[in-house]
């Protein structure tokens, strides 16, 4: 047992001005996520999932609450967290390897590792055949997962992970989960994950927060309980799709109700 | 993965794509075609130059021929004039557009990441921006004389405020999520604008150079008129004095040919320096 979940946020707020009005974008947010756990973030469009999933990044202030990692509480972006975005990051004058080697350079590693690791990180990602490919000769999929390849390089605990997998095509998208779901077993560590699309949210999650619209919060939690290692096919199983159709009715609830109010 | 090749229809092999008209609006044109048609444009331009002389609608105290402008540069050329001229004003480019480069460089990046330095220096680069230049060389040649200083002030002044609040711009447009990327790894803020955030705009940024190297050489020119013993400029004002046509009109194609070539210089060091952008 451990004292202190990996990340516990009570009461958190978040507000944007512009020019004269403030609107209130996350609203008394409450959420533990243990470690070792993946989770899910989905919701609506505008609910405020990328503005939650960067504040806990750090790179974004709030105005309320507190946020707690390991039990102590946090200010600002961090080693410790890994961070995939939903845009392409990856800096274009570097070769794959070579952005890999730019984060292990800036997290301090130790200089002489650095090839070496960089090298076994895009054997993860089974994209040492592209080393030396710059990012514009990449596609979408291959720069998201150079992109994942450079956020577990330097062993993060926590990877958030702001719609990692929107703009791939159905069939890449299903094989980068698999692969996610690989390494996640193998380096145990905490996944915050924001997506839009239902099917993966339960395919890959232990549990799932189910956002609310106007203002953003966290509406419910719905836990995954199907085995793991997760067997492909199972997204068709009766079990995860009755859970797929009440995470869904969850997300449509919550924009019926903003429609109406 | 296979590819499905189709062999059932091969009598349709070989068979020309479909090609738009060469007029009609976004036709491609290969590159020899390209290159022909902006060749033919440019003889046509001389030969109606030519025409418009032999046939002595002009005379050649207004517009001399080709051939005696041709004529007089050579002449220019061999007695080491044009080298001489040449050399002056490229000088004086070099220092003026460097020191100008180098700071509206650096104001960028403070303007352009900090808000403080952004409120404080941008809307006075802005009015400064719109002052014309030709109003400042009588100011310029009180404060600095003739010399070459006076020339490296009025270049500064030319390019310095528009290079500043582009190369602003070229930064500004450096993804955010960048910033955001640099600064997950827990690299400073100094740090990430000199590896992640001016890296990321440097393709811009030449663009920019390369643009306003453009308008340096009108500003070296319009300095070396005015005031000048030396350079290019000088040597037209040189040439209108004694009514030599041919020379003032040779030292302008000469400019025009100096710009061109350092914009295509300019245009092949990118393609260089930022071979990373092509897909290939
Ligand atoms: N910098 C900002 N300034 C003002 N409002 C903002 C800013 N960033 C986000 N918002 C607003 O906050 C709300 C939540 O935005 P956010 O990007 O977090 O939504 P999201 O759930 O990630 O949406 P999507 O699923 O479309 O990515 C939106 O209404 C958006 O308009
Ligand atoms: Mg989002």
């Amino acid at each position: 047992m451990q004292a202190h979940p990996k990340l516990k946020i009570s009461h958190l707020q978040k507000s944007f001005t512009n020019g004269r009005s403030t609107i209130k974008v996350l609203d008394d947010i409450n959420l533990e996520v243990g470690d070792n756990e993946f989770v899910s973030l989905v919701g609506a469009s505008g609910c405020g999932k990328s503005t939650l999933l960067s504040i806990i990044a750090g790179l974004q202030d709030y105005e309320q609450g507190e946020m707690l990692i390991d039990g102590s509480s946090i200010n600002g972006p961090g080693r410790d967290r890994g961070v995939v975005f939903q845009s392409y990051t990856l800096l274009p004058w570097l070769t794959a390897l070579q952005n890999v080697e730019f984060a292990l350079r800036e997290t301090g590693h130790d200089a002489k590792d650095i090839p070496e690791v960089a090298r076994q990180h895009l054997d993860l990602v089974k994209l040492s055949r592209f080393a030396d490919s710059f990012p514009s000769q990449l596609s979408g999929g291959m720069k998201q997962r150079v992109a994942i390849a450079r956020a577990l390089s330097y062993r993060p605990k926590m990877l958030l992970m702001d719609e990692p997998f929107g703009a791939l095509d159905a069939l890449t998208r299903g094989q980068m989960q698999e692969l996610l779901m690989q390494i996640w077993q193998e380096h145990r560590l905490t996944v915050i994950f924001v997506t839009h699309d239902v099917e993966e949210a339960v395919y890959l999650s232990d549990r799932i927060f189910v956002m609310g619209l106007n203002p953003g919060r966290i509406k419910e939690c719905i836990a995954v309980p199907a085995v793991r290692p997760r067997p492909t096919g199972i997204q068709h199983d009766r079990d995860v799709l009755e859970l797929q159709a009440q995470v869904l009715k969850s997300i449509r609830e919550e924009t019926r109700r903003a429609e109406f109010e | 993965m296979t590819i499905q090749t189709d062999t059932a229809a091969p009598k349709q092999t070989m068979q020309r794509p479909q090609r738009k008209p060469l007029l009609s609006m976004a036709a491609e044109i290969s590159g020899p075609t390209y290159l022909l048609i902006a060749v033919c444009a440019f003889l046509l331009f001389i030969a109606a130059w030519f025409l418009a002389t032999g046939l002595g609608m002009t005379k050649p105290i207004f517009l001399p021929s080709p051939l005696a402008v041709v004529a007089k540069l050579t002449k220019l050329a061999m007695d080491g004039t044009l080298a001489s001229d040449v050399g002056n004003s490229v000088y004086r480019i070099m220092i003026g557009f460097f020191i100008a480069s180098v700071m509206a460089l650096a104001t960028a990046i403070l303007i352009g990441a900090y808000r403080f330095w952004e409120a404080a220096i941008e809307p006075f680069l802005d009015f400064v921006r719109y002052m014309p230049v030709v109003a400042f060389v009588p100011l310029t040649i009180l404060w600095s004389g003739t010399g070459d200083i006076q020339k490296f002030l009025i270049i500064w002044i030319g390019t310095y405020f528009q290079q500043a609040l582009m190369f602003k711009d070229n930064i500004k447009r450096v993804p955010t999520d960048f910033i955001g990327f640099g600064r997950t790894l827990g690299m400073s803020d100094l740090r990430v604008l000199m590896r992640i955030v001016v890296p990321s705009a440097m393709p811009q940024i030449w663009d920019t150079l390369r643009i306003s190297l453009g308008w340096a050489w009108t500003w070296v020119t319009l300095a070396e008129l005015v005031a000048a013993n030396s350079g290019l400029g000088y040597r037209i004002t040189v040439a209108q004095r004694y009514l030599q046509t041919d020379m003032a009109i040779g030292y302008i194609l000469v400019l025009g040919i100096l710009g061109l070539t350092t914009d295509q210089i300019m245009r092949f060091l990118g393609r260089h320096f930022f071979k990373y952008e092509r897909k290939s």
